[in-house]
């Protein structure tokens, strides 16, 4: 399982792996806002939280398609489906290498981005850790979108409408949590319930993606 | 690689394909050290038997029996990655498969001179080439194969017969799905066209409703 995680990052770093996709739209979504919104610091610190957090949900969104659909297309699908490893091992290596090559890469940037939205300071501990915390959960539901969608050409609309709706506990807590964080109040509700969504995700739907798997396979 | 303790067995097998019933009353053993040629015209249904045996899909009816994780199953596609070199592309096999060593398989299908080139940058019958050691590093007895020589030349379909001959002498068994002479002259020959499914007035099998819908 581990030489599965390892090609797939290998696969991503490699030229036409995507590794920058999801870093780069974020980057852009990021620097393009304050110039929509104009320069005025107290909007930009107000809407900071929600645009960081729909930005990477969106930079995630962006490369859900490709965990499966490359393999499918060329066959390694099938034989991993054969191979020894149980197929919720492979759904789960893949999450985890879509994790490192998206969200991680999104936590370590997002202070960087914050600054130009103008986050309170005592926001940016809180931004960094709602990222680290949310964006597995993403991964981990992306890889069960993906895996519904995997024998359909042409699937990646299907899947971004499956996967919103699933997103949407993971953003409004994500977002609550570095608000919150940024104003000095409490923050334990959010942190709870996101590090809940996160947990949930990647103890239950492993088992859900492989299954779907095995119905796309036939 | 140790040697089957039992036979590939089939019992009164039926397969379909997209909802409609392709083939049944199937019946047949692959004993260890022999190989097995499917015929049949395109259409008649080689792959689907070959990926309901491997697993990916179940029977319509029937059983399957064999020995557990012994199967390797070979499609069309290579399952090859374009920007892995061949040596990685081998070896990610070989680690998956638990085995580690693609000497064997790099010799076997004549590779050592193209280990550190791009699968992208591979010619069609190399990669087919490529594809067929990564049966090789399975370590499993007995092969599935779907028209493993496509693309092949006359010297590569030569390599590969002499590849199956040492697997068959090693205890493993093949089964093939084929168009052409593989010159493997010991090798049985089970024609399909007399087990092509019945319409379902004749007396065949309706085939699973939702299926057609998947």
């Amino acid at each position: 399982m581990i030489a599965l995680f390892l090609r797939d990052l290998r696969l991503a770093i490699r030229a036409g792996g995507g590794f920058g996709l999801g870093l780069g739209f974020f980057l852009i979504v990021v620097v393009l806002v304050p110039l929509g919104v104009g320069p005025e610091g107290r909007t930009l610190s107000l809407i900071a939280p929600g645009i960081l957090w729909v930005a990477a949900l969106l930079a995630c969104l962006l490369s859900l398609d490709r965990i499966f659909a490359l393999d499918h297309e060329d066959g390694s699908l099938d034989l991993l489906a054969t191979a020894p490893i149980p197929l919720e091992g492979v759904v789960t290596m893949k999450a985890l290498a879509h994790w490192v090559t998206t969200g991680l890469p999104l936590t370590l940037a997002s202070p960087v981005l914050a600054l130009l939205m103008n986050l309170p300071g005592p926001g940016y501990p809180w931004l960094m850790l709602s990222l680290a915390l949310g964006t597995p959960a993403l991964s981990v539901i992306g890889t069960f979108g993906a895996a519904l969608t995997v024998g359909l050409k042409r699937g990646g609309l299907l899947l971004s409408l499956l996967v919103l709706p699933l997103y949407v506990p993971t953003l409004i807590f994500g977002a609550e949590l570095v608000k919150r964080g940024a104003a000095g109040q409490a923050v334990a509700t959010p942190f709870l319930l996101l590090a809940g969504i996160t947990a949930g995700a990647a103890a239950l739907l492993p088992f859900a993606s492989a299954a779907a798997l095995r119905v796309n396979l036939r | 690689m140790t040697p089957p303790a039992a036979a590939l067995a089939v019992t009164d097998l039926a397969v379909s394909r997209g909802g409609l019933p392709v083939l049944e009353r199937l019946r047949f053993t692959l004993h260890p050290g022999r190989a097995l040629i499917l015929r049949g015209p395109n259409g008649s249904g080689k792959t689907t038997l070959l990926r309901t045996l491997a697993g990916l899909q179940p029977p319509l009816a029937g059983f399957i029996t064999a020995p557990p994780e012994t199967i390797a199953y070979a499609s069309h596609a290579d399952g090859l990655k374009a920007t892995l070199t061949v040596a990685e592309n081998l070896a990610f096999w070989a680690q998956i498969f638990g085995t580690g060593d693609i000497g064997a398989a790099v010799d076997g299908m004549n590779l050592r001179g193209l280990l550190d080139r791009q699968a992208q940058n591979l010619s069609a019958g190399q990669k087919r080439r490529l594809g067929l050691a990564r049966l090789l590093v399975t370590g499993r007895p007995f092969w599935l194969l779907d028209e493993p020589t496509i693309s092949l030349d006359v010297a590569s379909v030569a390599l590969f017969a002499e590849v199956v001959r040492s697997h068959l002498a090693a205890g493993g068994a093949v089964l093939i799905a084929t168009h052409i002479d593989l010159g493997l002259p010991e090798a049985e020959v089970l024609d399909l066209a007399p087990h092509r499914a019945r319409a379902p007035a004749a007396g065949g099998l309706m085939g699973a409703f939702d299926e057609a819908f998947l």
